[in-house]
């Protein structure tokens, strides 16, 4: 039984960091109509951008404290983040306003390639570490109900409950403030937000840089899990059946299919594993999607697709 | 009509000329509007009614002539100048945020009106929340004006086709424009839904004084509650006037019945 809930949790917790890097995708898509297929880049360029500003920082500031580097890398990625966003605005978005998807996501392909170049010839290209001193000891909790309690890893936890308050904050600016709600309009419909004074511009920076910040969060936690390095993008891969099982346009859809597929990908490996020799954990997301896509295509909480004839 | 006073020329259009390609959608149009009056732009199909309120609202920038919109002098506008000037639109085929509440979508009216920062509104204190509390009683007047209260969670996509434009003209409202430009409002509609349109837009002049420029296909209607208006024919102005001297006049009669008189 604990060996079920360990894995379990640990469904949850890789699940919850999918959710991360989902709600990167609904967020943009959610505001401006486009799939952006950079988020995996993003991820990687602010955990690039993060990870080198913590190693230059003690040499450039002189300051020792590993808490204080960090604190001054992360705004300093913030800042960075911003500057992206403001760009992609500006060079690519404002000049594609009213094109169809299929047009906004294959700039958002072009934005992918900009940002992995760019990112390692400033950050450069080894693998680099993440510590912003998140605990790595394994605890064991529970252990009054189980024998031998539950093994779970502390800095999984904390990065769960990170993503969890992140993901809270984001739902309530969506819903209530009046930003929020002008997000929302933009993604409805560019020309009724624009004949309403909604400034398109002013909006798209402030997604980018949502979505860019959300992508940083994602970069530190799987970075310090991982290291950084260019596989780090590929990560994007594992959010897209997250994001096709919620729906595209749901916060709680991108939030509760990650978990799903964190969760649905460990119990199967275990407990199916053995019967087809392994290996599930690669593709189960993927055929999970497969059959969304046939059956449910606006995915969980998507909104329903209703077309008048 | 009313007790309202037409007043002086608040949007002046000087020779038009407007081309896609090669396609000539207007050819050197001018006409004006006077505060407070209700001014129809009619035509038949392809005759550049849509066109001329695209020039009007910025979405399309004509290639010669000049917009004077109160007093100032414009080569062509904005959409989001024309917004925080006081222009208002609706528009033919509906385009309201279809995901959002009937409630939220008039809300987006008032966005040019918050002046709260992101930061306040984020943290949802102070003078943002004041501020969201006066605006939203102010959408609530404008739905109990448009008598739609019963619908005001209700998602927009959800809506039939009549109250979806009477949505639409809420939101205009909220932005509370000098100039309403109206795009088709009753395309679409059965006799009651008209009657109730024509209605609400004959209230709005009066009751708001706001001037209202408006392009309809049906001729009856046209005629009754406007006090001026344009024709357009092949992107060309072939009448202007009050409605009885453009019923008269020949060009277009022969217009709307395709044969020389």
């Amino acid at each position: 039984m604990s060996f079920f809930i360990e894995t379990l949790l640990g469904g949850l917790m890789t699940g919850m960091l999918y959710a991360l890097v989902a709600l990167g995708f609904v967020l943009i898509y959610k505001a401006s109509g486009v799939f952006n297929f950079a988020q995996g880049a993003m991820v990687l360029f602010a955990a690039l951008a993060m990870a080198r500003f913590s190693e230059w920082i003690p040499g450039w500031l002189g300051i020792e404290s590993l808490f204080l580097a960090n604190l001054i890398a992360i705004v300093l990625t913030v800042v960075v983040m911003f500057v992206v966003a403001w760009l992609v605005e500006r060079l690519a978005l404002r000049h594609l306003v009213n094109q169809n998807e299929a047009t906004l996501l294959m700039a958002t392909l072009g934005i992918t390639y900009v940002l992995d170049g760019v990112g390692q010839t400033i950050f450069g290209s080894d693998i680099y570490k993440i510590d912003v001193g998140m605990p790595k000891d394994p605890v064991i909790m529970l252990e009054s109900m189980f024998e031998g309690g539950v093994l779970i890893n502390k800095e999984d936890f904390i990065a769960a409950a990170i993503a969890a308050i992140l993901v809270a904050a984001l739902t309530l600016f969506f819903q209530k403030t009046p930003t929020g709600r002008a997000l929302r309009a933009v993604a409805d419909d560019h020309q009724a937000a624009l004949s309403v004074g909604i400034p398109l511009d002013r909006i798209w920076v402030i997604v980018w840089c949502v979505a860019g910040i959300t992508a940083l969060v994602a970069g530190i936690i799987w970075g310090s899990k991982l290291g950084v390095q260019f596989s780090l993008s590929t990560v994007a891969l594992r959010a897209l059946p997250v994001v096709i099982l919620g729906g595209l346009t749901s916060v709680p859809g991108a939030i509760i299919g990650g978990l799903i597929i964190g969760v649905g990908e460990k119990l199967s490996e275990v407990y199916l594993g053995h019967y087809v020799g392994g290996g599930i954990e690669i593709w189960f997301a993927y055929m999970l999607a497969l059959v969304f896509l046939l059956f449910r295509p606006q995915g969980l909480f998507g909104e329903k697709i209703i077309d008048r004839v | 009509m009313s007790g309202r006073k037409i007043g002086d020329v608040i949007l002046d259009l000087k020779n038009i000329s407007l081309s896609f390609g090669g396609v000539k959608a207007l050819t050197d149009i001018s006409f004006d509007v006077r505060e407070h009056e209700v001014r129809a732009i009619i035509g038949p199909n392809g005759a550049g009614k849509s066109s001329m309120l695209n020039v009007i609202n910025g979405v399309y920038h004509p290639q010669e002539g000049e917009i004077i919109f109160r007093g100032q002098h414009r080569r062509d506008m904005d959409t989001h100048e024309a917004a925080e000037q006081g222009i208002a639109r609706t528009f033919q085929n509906i385009a309201l945020f279809k995901g959002m509440s009937v409630l939220d979508n008039i809300m987006t009216g008032r966005n040019l009106r918050m002046k709260s920062n992101l930061f306040l509104q984020a943290l949802w204190i102070g003078p943002a929340q004041r501020e969201e509390l006066e605006h939203r009683k102010k959408v609530e007047e404008i739905i109990d004006f448009l008598e739609i209260q019963h619908i005001r969670k209700t998602p927009v996509g959800r809506l039939p086709y009549g109250l979806q434009k009477r949505v639409d003209l809420a939101r205009a409202l909220a932005m509370e424009p000098e100039v309403l430009l109206l795009d088709e409002p009753m395309a679409g509609m059965n006799v009651e839904e008209k009657q109730d349109m024509c209605r609400f837009i004959l209230d709005v002049n009066d009751q708001f004084g706001t001037t209202i420029v408006l392009i309809e296909h049906d001729m009856g209607v046209v005629m009754d509650i406007s006090d001026r208006v344009v024709v357009l024919d092949y992107g060309k102005k072939i009448g202007d006037g009050v409605p009885d001297e453009v019923r008269a006049n020949p060009e277009v009669i022969s217009a709307y019945l395709g044969a020389s008189h």
